[in-house]
């Protein structure tokens, strides 16, 4: 299929699995998935602009089918997700500044890829401890018959005493978040985190999910299906900013992600009703490979030169 | 328990097939008449072009979850 605004001839059935793939793990993980989506256009010869701007496009679509399935389920913050998107695109605007700088200074490949590296790796090895060390401590009170009654949605996290840490830091305007069962938390705190993950959004691009999910997570105390359902509305927000930012520079073939979207309607509807059978330490020790996903494709990238 | 999986199961399936069928057709019919307009638009009128992008997105987001719903319903109603 020829599509005349990109001008790339690229099949539609590999749009629409690509686009599936993609959805599930949207809906499943709330997270964009251009690290998959990036390398996949471009290894069908789409350039590497338009790969960054239709992705961008696609996931706003995905997000919308995925958000309104979670919200049929309950697992959507409004009040947090809107202002976690004042935060994102700050720091997106801060993160893509410094992109600039560093390709001033000539050395913009090498730290973006260092630096990406060091945060995948991170955050997989932080989320597989301590994911598994809450996974044992419920078996273990299971086989004592302490945990009665327990659902899908009962979440705790072997990092809840940071957690609480965070919410007793009493750093005036102080906000309520009764959807997600947080009583009070510092407004900064909710702006420093959003901040976090839009930095890094616009420094080494895609939606940066992979941070801003675990962050809310475990500094936010939010639990891990309301993350999920929220960290996808904010992205609705912050991905249109990137569509609108990236369609006047000339970088966006809708008609791509319209076919790509196709298949993420139904693959985002599939993760966002999987979340419903697992508990939160298994959808968040689940969510161990993505990074480290990510992060192969870093160093193949950086031994080889050549961009998935 | 197993039975209810089963009914599910295959109410997808025959979902997913009249999804397809119905996919075939809005690409060779919808973005076949959209792609030149959307082409002189990406042009000619970056911004108006970066507007009617995100609209069609939310759009088709929009539409093709009701058109799921509604499907995977009628199936289900069907098979009952």
């Amino acid at each position: 299929m020829f599509f005349p605004i990109s001008g790339a001839h690229i099949s539609p059935i590999y749009l629409v699995i690509v686009g599936f793939v993609i959805g599930i793990l949207g809906g499943f993980f709330g997270v964009g998935g251009s690290f998959i989506a990036g390398p996949a256009l471009r290894a069908v010869g789409l350039d590497w602009n338009f790969a960054i701007g239709t992705d961008l496009a696609h996931i706003v679509g995905k997000s919308v089918v995925a958000v309104r399935q979670h919200r049929a389920f309950g697992n959507v913050d409004l009040k947090l997700g809107l202002i976690m998107a004042v935060g994102t695109i700050g720091g997106a605007e801060v993160g893509a500044q410094l992109i600039q700088m560093l390709k001033r200074a000539g050395n913009v490949n090498f730290v973006v890829s260092i630096v990406s590296i060091t945060v995948y790796l991170g955050i997989s090895t932080f989320m597989l401890w301590e994911s598994r060390k809450t996974l044992t401590a419920q078996k273990s009170r299971e086989r004592r018959g302490v945990v009665k009654g327990k659902t899908a949605k009962h979440d705790e996290s072997a990092f809840e005493h940071v957690t609480h840490a965070i919410h007793r830091l009493r750093l005036w305007p102080m906000v309520a978040l009764p959807t997600s069962g947080v009583k009070a938390i510092s407004l900064w705190v909710i702006l420093l985190v959003a901040f976090v993950g839009g930095l890094f959004s616009g420094f080494l691009g895609g939606g940066a999910g992979y941070i801003r999910m675990p962050s809310m997570v475990y500094v936010l105390g939010i639990p891990t299906h309301l993350a999920v359902g929220t960290d996808l509305f904010e992205i609705i927000i912050s991905a249109s900013y990137g569509t609108f930012t990236h369609a006047v520079k000339g970088n966006v073939d809708i008609l791509i992600a319209l076919v790509m979207h196709t298949g993420a309607a139904i693959g985002a509807q599939i993760g966002a009703i999987s979340t419903q059978y697992f508990t939160g330490p298994k959808i968040r020790l689940a969510f161990v490979p993505l990074p480290l996903i990510g992060a192969a494709i870093v160093i193949y990238t950086l031994m080889t030169g050549h961009k998935l | 328990m197993k039975k209810e999986t089963a009914k599910t199961l295959r109410a997808f399936l025959i979902e997913l097939v009249i999804y397809a069928v119905l996919v075939v057709g809005y690409f060779f019919l919808v973005l076949h008449f959209l792609g030149e307009g959307l082409q002189q638009l990406e042009q000619n009128h970056r911004y108006s072009y970066a507007v009617v992008a995100i609209l069609l997105m939310i759009g088709q987001a929009v539409v093709l979850q009701n058109v799921t719903t509604v499907l995977l319903r009628l199936i289900r109603r069907r098979a009952e």
